[in-house]
């Protein structure tokens, strides 16, 4: 059996656990540099606020039904995320952490079990130990699981946050309450083209040939059907893949109209994006740059362009990056704007064991050394205090967070007082 | 014909060691003795911490509880997953608010007690809301 644990509106309980007075108030989370809504509590849905509604717009809307405004802070949802997935693990070995705030969990070896009420202890103790609430579904594959979820999930009063889909009656008792646009792993397209084809339901895309499936939506959709069906099919990745692509980009503050400070920025985005490659113990391809000007401020000249800049050998040198990344900017610079927001992407990765040697063009084989050396001595005194001199060495990138709760589980400044 | 002399394959170091300066220094001489008695430094976490994913931290603010050794600015570390008990230090959470105190757990009602005569203990009924947010498990004080 498998069971997906699912934090119930995962950043606004995070804020509610330090700042219980918030219970039962609407709450709206907004993205790095408070650009937009991207997460909402019930009570904020219910009063219409639309998911990724620009915070300048909304400010007026956020007054009158005073919702509660967060910036982002990831140190304290990383923290949290990481207190329940570690409850999660003491009911399970086989875990697989598939967002910040889901886990499948796999229950092998279980059949003696009441696996309804293993799962109430488990959602009970997270609770108790994290103060987080979760649902949990389960089913007999992982696509059941998530659907078994949403059932808890939209029925809590009943289900007490917890369903298990245990028999053929309550299986397809779900995939007929469920529309096909909010199975698992159903896009935007795949849905239009199953709702032309008459299919409304999960239960519908279950009754479809196999043929018909594989030929429409390949392999994966073939899964998918499968595991609806009850027949597990998609297997628990347990080790997190390595990412396929890894981007540092950000809105600046305020608008950048100087290339030199253009180029210190996409500098230092690209040295990011190589430490985090070697964080993961990969390398990249190519590199891919971006710029654009701002696009709320239509009276003023509007940019927008990137680039790709291919290797001939894989890197993860901050050297290599770096000057690559301003090669790519050099193209598609254009003066005359003011730029609003730039981006590095890397792209091509691959695992440091499996990367090929080219014959005729390779890295200075020092970068290796010198990376080690440099990830060593930010580990030893702190991140970014070593840099490359087309950096800004005054400067360390500042994001506007002007609503940002404590770090109150990750620096001991800002832990909760108490009375 | 000739036999095709082998390959030599390299495979890229992927340890993650860094060229680092050796700490202790390398010296061929006597090695040291202490160096098969090893053992880790002490950890004010592993003193402090049970439970490291139940555990919190927060700082105290007034006099209520300075009779329990409690004063204004300690670190009280909190484990969540205790279950509360008569006579325990608790983070509780009364009318919305922080507060810690010793609880007193009656027949049918709960008492925060303040450890300071200047407080008079808090009752809580049916009619408040209370909730026990975690178990104050130690404290940290400056001197």
């Amino acid at each position: 059996m498998f069971a997906l644990v699912d934090c119930n509106n995962f950043y606004a309980s995070c804020e509610r656990i330090f700042q219980p007075a918030l219970e039962g108030k609407p709450i709206a989370i907004l993205s790095n540099n408070d650009g937009c809504v991207i997460a909402r509590s019930n009570e904020a849905k219910a009063l219409g606020l639309p998911m990724g509604a620009p915070a300048h717009e909304y400010a007026s809307f956020f007054n009158q039904h005073k919702v509660e405004v967060f910036s982002s802070n990831y140190p304290l949802y990383g923290d949290m995320s990481r207190r329940v997935m570690e409850v999660l693990k003491q009911f399970t070995p086989q875990v697989e952490v598939y967002s910040i705030d889901e886990a499948f969990l796999q229950f092998a070896g279980f059949d003696h079990y009441d696996l309804d009420t293993y799962a109430r202890q488990m959602r009970k103790r997270v609770r108790k130990w994290t103060g987080m609430p979760v649902s949990i579904g389960m089913g007999p594959s992982k696509a059941l699981a998530k659907v078994a979820n949403r059932v808890a999930k939209k029925f809590a009063d009943r289900t007490g946050g917890v369903y298990v889909i245990d028999n053929e009656e309550k299986r397809v008792k779900a995939l007929k309450w469920l529309p096909i646009g909010d199975v698992w792993g159903i896009g935007r397209q795949h849905n239009k083209r199953l709702v032309f084809q008459g299919v409304r339901t999960a239960y519908d895309f279950t009754q479809l040939s196999d043929a018909w499936v594989r030929r429409e939506m390949s392999v994966v959709g073939l899964r998918l059907k499968h595991d609806l069906m009850g027949v597990s099919s998609i297997p628990l990745e347990m080790t997190a893949a390595p990412k396929k692509a890894i981007a540092t980009t950000r809105s600046f503050e305020r608008m950048i109209d100087d290339y030199g400070e253009l180029r210190e920025r996409v500098s230092t985005f690209g040295s990011l994006c190589a430490e985090k490659l070697r964080r993961q113990n990969s390398r990249c391809h190519a590199i891919y740059v971006f710029v654009r000007s701002n696009p709320f401020r239509d009276d003023m000249p509007q940019y927008r362009n990137s680039t790709l800049v291919s290797l001939p050998f894989a890197t993860h040198s901050s050297l290599t990056i770096s000057q690559q990344a301003l090669r790519g900017l050099d193209l598609i610079y254009k003066s005359g704007i003011s730029y609003k927001k730039a981006g590095v992407m890397v792209t091509g990765i691959v695992p440091e064991a499996s990367h090929q040697m080219s014959l005729f063009e390779y890295e200075n084989p020092k970068h290796q050394a010198l990376m080690q050396s440099i990830d060593r001595l930010h580990q030893r005194f702190g991140p970014h205090k070593l840099k490359i001199a087309n950096q800004d060495l005054s400067r360390t990138y500042k994001m506007k967070q002007a609503r940002l709760s404590p770090r109150y589980t990750t620096d001991v400044r800002d832990v909760i007082c108490v009375k | 014909m000739k036999k095709r002399r082998g390959l030599d394959f390299f495979t890229p170091d992927t340890s993650g060691k860094g060229v680092w300066l050796a700490e202790e220094g390398v010296s061929a001489g006597f090695p040291s003795p202490a160096d098969d008695f090893k053992e880790g430094r002490i950890s004010l976490d592993k003193v402090a911490v049970k439970n490291e994913a139940a555990t919190f931290y927060a700082r105290v603010a007034g006099q209520s509880m300075i009779d329990a050794g409690l004063d204004d600015g300690d670190l009280l570390v909190i484990d969540r997953s205790l279950e509360p008990q008569d006579g325990k230090i608790a983070v509780c959470l009364v009318d919305g608010e922080f507060t810690v105190k010793r609880l007193k757990v009656e027949k049918d009602c709960v008492w925060l007690v303040a450890e300071n005569k200047n407080y008079p203990p808090i009752q809580v009924t049916e009619d408040n809301e209370l909730m026990i947010w975690g178990i104050v498990t130690h404290v940290l004080k400056a001197l």
